[in-house]
């Protein structure tokens, strides 16, 4: 009861000074923003790379040759790896728990056809990939289930390079050409999107054995393999861990990743990149806290026969000591509040204009401004409200 | 009421020791009118400070309503002051921003006093005053005379024991003076006892005593 209306007295002295207060709230309200608006784009950022990993479904892991703690850079720290064949992808392919394997070779190359051509990421896989990776064909037919080693003239384009290539008539049937070679085209898939910047529409698919032949490379980049269920993923890592060990002559010369490790990689880089920048957020509000104190510290000095009078009037020194510390603390508030509104606003307006615009607040960061606003608001107050204490009413009430 | 024995209170300005009272022994009964005249610098305003537990004595001892203010903490002066005394200043010390209804509200609602009672008793107070058409208005659209009266209604609205005032018509003219100690006696209504300072001889002759500082003792004492 009591509290209550010892904050309105505390607002009326507030609202005495209105411009002095309305700046010093600013000064953590923009603190406040800066640390909201940044946790929310690093959380936005966090859940759009989720998402771009797991349209790829979430039982995926890949083999990449190399031994690097989490993204597969062959050979960059110096040893000599063995290869990856298609022949260390057949084998993986019979462990059990394996639902699919994808052995991938990739490049770039320009796919001539109709008159035009276009350089593009081309795939070298098998005929397990569209499922392994969720992608689906449009029209015609994905890569036919062939033995991996064999090649065969077939593309399977997509709906970009399709579309560039042939915007008027159905590629399905016809002819186009890569690096001199000759393909048929037999399918198109459905539209997929970006992944981390790459268009994945704007790719051919081959199978792997002519993408080794036409690139002229006699390893894979890369084994995908999907495992039949979620539980299946940790036995499997250990089981084609303890079989490519075998197959390379004792030597752990490549990495496996599974999706949940990139995620978490990922995860670890955002993060600490979302504290440093929310670090920048929050010395703007430690510089929010300074201009508190220093406003506390002036309104003290100059209200002192105020302060004289109330001790007069028989108001304890503690009481004056928390009046002066509310002072603040509402001051903080008010401004962490409007910060706080400022913020979700921006956050409202970016995914107005930019639908899909990565911004995401998480409910904690809304209690955790809150709650910094009130610390820096007790943080600044407490010297002021000490001295406010410590004046001594006869001195301050000797003269006008 | 008020029971001083031999007390002093001196302090330190810079290296030398300021007596600002010394020796004084002085009785004053519950529902008396008492001025403390003598110039600037003769202590009058640091008794009156002792008087109503805003100092403490340095020595001797200093007893209101049976209790020695010199052995209770400051917490216990604050509700002494809260409750017992009413403080009434040359320069008025309202709140700018509050109205004069919550100026006068003020003590009660430190004192913990409900709304609706602190609002009645605000009335009252300043209608006591005269002031009761002037609850809204600001101090800086009173004249000085009338906000010398709601400072004294803020003092009475605890209904204080004791009345100190310190210079309350310093600041005044002539005729608000007049107005301000009618209103003064008029508010001395039954046991509450009334202490003004004053160096203005009209205003001591009031008085039912008249005490004469100097040089921190009590001079002469008329009645």
């Amino acid at each position: 009861m009591r509290g209550l209306e010892l904050v309105f007295f505390v607002i009326s002295a507030l609202r005495g000074q209105r411009l002095r207060s309305f700046l010093s709230a600013l000064g953590v309200g923009i603190g406040v923003a800066a640390v909201v608006v940044l946790t929310s784009l690093g959380a936005g950022a966090r859940q759009y790379v989720m998402s771009q990993f797991t349209q790829f479904g979430t039982n995926l892991m890949a083999v990449d040759p190399g031994r690097v703690k989490t993204m597969g850079m062959p050979g960059v720290l110096g040893g000599t790896t063995h290869k990856l064949t298609i022949d260390d992808a057949i084998a993986i392919g019979r462990q059990p728990g394996v639902a699919k394997f994808v052995p991938v070779v990739t490049g770039q190359g320009r796919v001539v056809g109709n008159g035009r051509g276009r350089s593009v990421f081309i795939y070298g896989v098998t005929h397990d990939a569209a499922a392994a990776w969720k992608f689906s064909v449009a029209q015609g037919r994905f890569l036919p289930p062939i033995d991996p080693h064999r090649k065969a003239s077939y593309i399977v384009l997509g709906p970009k390079l399709a579309h560039e290539l042939f915007p008027e008539s159905s590629p399905l049937g016809r002819r186009v050409r890569v690096a001199g070679w000759s393909f048929r085209v037999i399918g198109v898939m459905t539209p997929k999107g970006h992944f981390l910047g790459f268009d994945l529409d704007d790719a051919a698919y081959i199978p792997v054995a002519t993408a080794k032949a036409l690139f002229n490379v006699d390893e894979l980049n890369e084994i995908d393999v999907l495992a039949a269920s979620s539980d299946a993923i940790v036995p499997i890592k250990r089981a084609l861990k303890t079989l490519l060990i075998k197959r390379h002559r004792g030597q752990y010369d490549f990495t496996i990743t599974t999706q949940d490790e990139m995620l978490a990689t990922f995860g670890r880089v955002i993060g600490v990149i979302t504290v440093a920048v929310s670090g920048i957020g929050g010395i703007s509000l430690f510089v929010g806290a300074m201009g508190i104190l220093t406003i506390m510290w002036i309104s003290v000095n100059e209200r002192t026969s105020e302060i004289g009078i109330l001790r007069a009037l028989g108001v304890r020194r503690g009481t004056v000591e928390r009046l002066f510390l509310l002072e603040s603390v509402v001051l903080a508030a008010a401004g962490g509040t409007g910060g706080l509104a400022a913020g979700l606003g921006l956050g409202a307006v970016l995914r107005l204009a930019v639908p899909g615009f990565p911004f995401e607040t998480p409910p904690a960061a809304i209690a955790a401004a809150l709650g910094m606003s009130v610390i820096v608001g007790i943080a600044s107050g407490v010297v002021p409200a000490r001295r406010a204490a410590s004046l001594n009413p006869i001195e301050t009430l000797r003269e006008e | 009421m008020i029971e001083l024995d031999d007390v002093c209170r001196s302090y330190t300005v810079g290296d030398s020791e300021v007596h600002a009272v010394q020796h004084v022994s002085l009785h004053i009964g519950a529902g008396e009118h008492v001025a403390i005249m003598g110039p600037s610098g003769s202590g009058k305003s640091t008794l009156l400070h002792i008087l109503g537990c805003l100092d403490r004595p340095t020595s001797g001892v200093y007893r209101f309503r049976g209790r020695d203010v010199g052995m209770l903490s400051d917490d216990e002066r604050s509700h002494m002051r809260q409750h017992e005394i009413g403080f009434v200043f040359q320069f008025f010390y309202l709140l700018a921003r509050l109205t004069a209804g919550a100026n006068v509200e003020l003590p009660m609602l430190f004192a913990g006093v409900p709304k609706s009672e602190r609002t009645r008793r605000a009335t009252e107070a300043l209608e006591a005053v005269g002031l009761g058409d002037r609850i809204h208005h600001r101090p800086d659209q009173l004249s000085g005379g009338q906000r010398q009266r709601v400072a004294i209604a803020r003092a009475l609205v605890m209904r204080p024991s004791l009345l100190l005032a310190d210079e309350p018509t310093g600041n005044l003219d002539r005729s608000s003076a007049e107005e301000v100690m009618t209103l003064l006696e008029r508010l001395r209504a039954g046991d509450r006892t009334l202490i003004v300072v004053t160096h203005d001889p009209e205003v001591a002759r009031r008085a039912q005593r008249i005490i004469r500082m100097t040089d921190g003792r009590i001079e002469e004492e008329r009645v």
